[in-house]
């Protein structure tokens, strides 16, 4: 008997994930772990943290990394990348990261054309703070810092990252996915691993965002947030390629 | 004959294969490992057909399937 699903090799042995049950930042974990070992790229990939709980992957996978201060991941994963062109480097980023105190670093990342990989964790809250509103936090969405719901009138729209960055003539490559169940998981995997390889062949900027969930801070089971997500966030957030070149 | 073995101590019993599952070979189990999780068991093993679709959905890797 063969085994044909295998947990990577680059998730410690034994380790189990920081996140909350059913949190998709663990399902991303697993799939650029995936991702790495088929790429065989192991030895030669950088991570960069951004501020958050995606940190909370240091201590569960193997892979070299640093953290950056919050919201700074694209300019270090920037610096980091020309000073070592010969690694793989990306930055692992949520939205109160990536589309909030970091946008700039994003924006002009992205628009100089860098050559390394986003990965984008957009579950629309402040995960580890305690659920305060984020830029993505969806209209009439509540927040501790919004107890009645995301109002435009006082807090704007929520910001679509991947629609911002396809106005710029560089990125290579930016799409939204989502990981609710195992035919997005699949996709999901397939952008990620095509978002690494077009930094392997030189291509430039590539960003994967990916809609998830925060179980604990919208107050759900993990099973009741895929309805939330099919029925709110992915209406909000369209899935689809915005950038394929 | 397919089969999926569980990483009792990484599960955290968020049900995403209990649900995923075609042939519903998955439960939540009684016992609880030792974060307190009452983990998933085969509780219909000879149902598997080794389609994988549990594990991928696994956030936590917890699921191994052997064919
Ligand atoms: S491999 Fe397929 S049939 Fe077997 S337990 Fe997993 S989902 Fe069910
Ligand atoms: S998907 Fe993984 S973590 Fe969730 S209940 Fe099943 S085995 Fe446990």
């Amino acid at each position: 008997m063969e085994k044909i699903y295998t947990r990577p090799s680059t998730i410690r042995e034994g380790a189990t994930s920081g996140f909350c049950p059913g949190c998709m930042h663990s399902t991303v974990h697993k799939l650029v772990a995936e991702v790495i070992d088929e790429l065989g790229i192991a030895n030669k990939v950088m991570t960069v943290w951004g501020v958050g709980c995606c940190i909370l992957g240091s201590g569960y996978t193997t892979h070299d990394s640093f953290g950056s201060p919050h919201g700074r991941a694209c300019a270090m994963a920037s610096a980091y990348k020309r000073c070592n062109p010969d690694e793989i480097v990306y930055s692992y980023q949520g939205d109160g990261d990536l589309a909030s105190i970091g946008i700039a670093e994003t924006i002009y990342a992205a628009n100089r054309g860098e050559n390394f990989t986003v990965i984008f964790i957009n579950n629309s809250t402040y995960g580890m703070t305690g659920g305060q509103m984020a830029p993505t936090t969806l209209v009439g969405q509540k927040a501790t810092t919004a107890p009645k719901g995301r109002d435009p009138q006082q807090h704007g729209y929520p910001v679509h990252v991947c629609e911002l960055l396809a106005t710029l003539q560089a990125p290579a490559y930016l799409e939204r996915v989502t990981c609710l169940d195992a035919k997005n998981v699949i996709k999901t995997k397939a952008a990620i691993k095509k978002a690494f390889q077009n930094q392997i062949d030189g291509k430039g900027f590539s960003l994967v965002e990916i809609m998830s969930n925060c179980p604990t801070n919208w107050g759900m089971t993990p099973l009741e947030t895929l309805e939330y997500m099919k029925e709110h966030t992915l209406k909000e957030f369209p899935l689809g390629v915005f950038r394929d070149r | 004959m397919p089969k999926v073995e569980i990483r009792s101590e990484s599960c955290k019993a968020c049900e995403y294969c209990v649900v995923t599952c075609p042939n519903k070979v998955l439960a939540i189990g009684e016992a609880n490992n030792s974060k307190g999780y009452h983990y998933v068991v085969p509780a219909n093993p000879d149902a598997c057909i080794g389609c994988k679709l549990c594990a991928i959905v696994c956030p936590d890797a917890a699921i191994e399937v052997y064919k």
